[in-house]
């Protein structure tokens, strides 16, 4: 008996180091990219059986937190840092992190596909977010109120449409928040007087709002957002602690190579390279 | 004073049997492990309970949280935008934060009552018929049925209020948000009734038979023995289920997260959004930076909903022991 206690405590001693070694990278943050994570991590791993990538969503305030309290290698994240996040990180770790743009997304404006309104001007969004705005005859469509549907305060588009659009203004208390891009979209196709916005998404039931430049009604095309000229597009970031090095250093260079940027496509946002 | 006694019978009679001596030491340590059994669970409660009370603390403690949640913030209006009304808003999550606990209240009571409305009537008139007037093959089937409903995860109640409650109310009263304190309200009801039917229904059959025997010897009929003979007798028992309802309604998260819409809105028109305080800690707490005013007011928020249920609990325990009183006075 006592033998074989002793033989399974050795085991698990020379089990250890061997289990540092097998490396382990943590990924985790915003909901917008858990799925670009996922993929990239699937594709990486296939090529080395002997790194273990986890990706989780949960927020990029998430993510960054995790990173602050040291518990995720790398924090997606689609919106910058704060400062407070980086006071955070110096204090505690005395590193000013490393940020890597990994790829571009736009943030869409949707309504129901019942709804007659193609367009509205970045000033007639804001007006609708801040709760100015609250029947769709003020912006050209029926006699109905608008419903407004927005995502939870945890949310890194819920931030980026917070500074890009109400410039740092808060949203209207009667804001519904949902979570995640997908929550919105079934809500705006189930609701027809509703209004949404999120990442790119194809779905039954809602269309893609154009934003209203003079003349011009620019829609949310991969185009329109590569080259900037649709007014709400972001960056979508990596974060970590220090310079990449080892595995995460092998696992950025491959998000950042042609074929991880493929991916990226593939996922339904746009390259950075 | 017992094992004393042990002693001198150990000196009367030398020889107690080891068999029975190690009966009585078996006896000792299974009561030793029950009695402890019985204080981890309470010190539990209280480790629980002090450690969300520290978290919550900082908000009277720490300087800049006081500043940025001091009590007239979170309980009177404020002027939100330069030129508007004041008013009580929730959004944590600002340049200038707003951290007003009155839209919370609101909506966590409107779910509440709506759901109280709906699944203590039901809840009671089901219990009742289940004790008094079912067969006793359906009772069988009735009860293990509606206790099966308990067991139903929150989230997949939460859901089908999400997904079909919600549409099926908007698209018969044509409300202007589809989802609300009602649907939210309905989908808590489901998560109730079977707790209050549960306990009602114990409540009930625990009445003495010598009750009704002797009601239905006055003349009564069974409808009028049930109503106002049973149900007066049960009605401690009837208390304590609503008040378990209730504890299970203000506290239940998910439901209410995925049903209620999530909007703080102060209004008493329950056709509107609201946001419920579980819900909203259960939205914030994974985003939040830890040991910021934000944190603080989210623990202080669970502070707040464990002192509403034990304040509750307390005036129904209160209520119960008059009650008592009063029916064995009546008797003797």
């Amino acid at each position: 008996m006592k033998n074989f206690i002793a033989s399974i405590a050795a085991v698990l001693l020379l089990a250890l180091p061997g289990a540092a070694r097998a490396g382990t990278v943590t990924v985790k943050g915003s909901d917008t990219m858990v799925i670009l994570g996922q993929r990239w991590a699937e594709e990486f791993m296939k090529k080395n059986p002997n790194t273990k990538l986890q990706v989780t969503g949960g927020g990029s305030g998430v993510g960054l937190s995790a990173l602050i309290n040291g518990t995720t290698d790398i924090a997606m994240s689609s919106r910058p840092m704060k400062e407070a996040e980086g006071e955070k990180l110096r204090t505690r770790f005395n590193t000013t992190g490393t940020e890597i743009s990994v790829a571009k997304d736009g943030v869409t404006f949707y309504v129901n596909e019942g709804n007659k309104v193609d367009a509205l001007t970045q000033e007639q969004l804001k007006g609708i977010y801040l709760g100015d705005i609250t029947n769709w005859k003020e912006v050209g469509g029926p006699d109905a109120p608008i419903i407004v549907y927005s995502r939870e305060n945890s949310s890194g588009t819920y931030v980026f449409v917070k500074d890009n659009l109400l410039n740092g203004d808060d949203y209207t208390s009667s804001a519904q928040t949902l979570p995640g891009t997908a929550a919105v979209v079934n809500a705006v196709s189930k609701e027809k007087n509703g209004i949404g916005y999120g990442g790119s998404a194809y779905a039954k039931g809602i269309k893609e709002l154009k934003i209203k430049k003079g003349n011009e009604a620019i829609a949310p095309s991969a185009e329109n957002i590569k080259t900037g000229k649709y007014p709400l597009s972001r960056d979508l970031y990596f974060y970590l602690r220090n310079k990449p090095a080892a595995d995460a250093k092998a696992f950025i260079d491959f998000v950042l190579s042609p074929e991880g940027q493929a991916l990226v496509t593939k996922v339904g946002y746009f390259p950075v390279k | 004073m017992q094992s004393e006694g042990l002693v001198e019978t150990a000196t009367v009679a030398p020889r107690l049997s080891s068999v029975a001596r190690r009966r009585q030491i078996r006896e000792k340590v299974i009561a030793g492990f029950i009695t402890a059994m019985a204080f981890t669970g309470i010190a539990a409660l209280v480790l629980i309970l002090v450690f969300i009370a520290k978290e919550a603390l900082a908000i009277f403690l720490d300087a800049h949280a006081r500043e940025e949640a001091s009590l007239s913030k979170m309980f009177l209006p404020q002027v939100v935008r330069a030129g508007k009304p004041a008013a009580f808003v929730w959004q944590p999550v600002s340049s200038v934060p707003k951290v007003s606990m009155i839209p919370l209240f609101i909506g966590t009571l409107k779910t509440t009552l709506v759901s109280m409305v709906v699944a203590v009537p039901v809840g009671v008139a089901g219990a009742l018929f289940a004790a008094e007037f079912a067969p006793r093959r359906m009772r069988e089937i009735l009860k293990p049925t509606i206790e099966l409903l308990a067991g139903i995860p929150s989230v997949v109640l939460g859901f089908f209020a999400l997904m079909v409650l919600a549409s099926f109310l908007q698209d018969t009263f044509g409300l202007t948000s589809r989802l609300n304190a009602v649907v939210a309200g309905l989908g808590l009801s489901l998560a109730i009734v079977p707790v209050i039917f549960t306990v009602a229904e114990d409540a009930l059959t625990a009445v003495p038979r010598s009750y009704r025997e002797a009601s239905l010897a006055l003349g009564a009929t069974p409808w009028e023995t049930a109503w106002k003979v049973v149900l007066p007798a049960a009605a401690p028992g009837i208390l304590a289920a609503c008040v378990l309802g209730f504890g299970r309604a203000i506290g239940e998260t998910m439901i209410v997260l995925m049903a209620s819409g999530n909007a703080a809105i102060v209004s008493w028109n329950f056709a509107d959004s609201v946001r419920s305080m579980s819900a909203t800690i259960a939205a914030e707490m994974g985003e939040v930076v830890v040991g910021s005013p934000h944190y603080s007011l989210l623990f202080f928020i669970g502070v707040e909903l464990f002192l509403f249920t034990f304040v509750l609990n307390m005036l129904a325990n209160v209520w119960t022991r008059r009650v008592i009183k009063r029916l064995s006075g009546a008797g003797a």
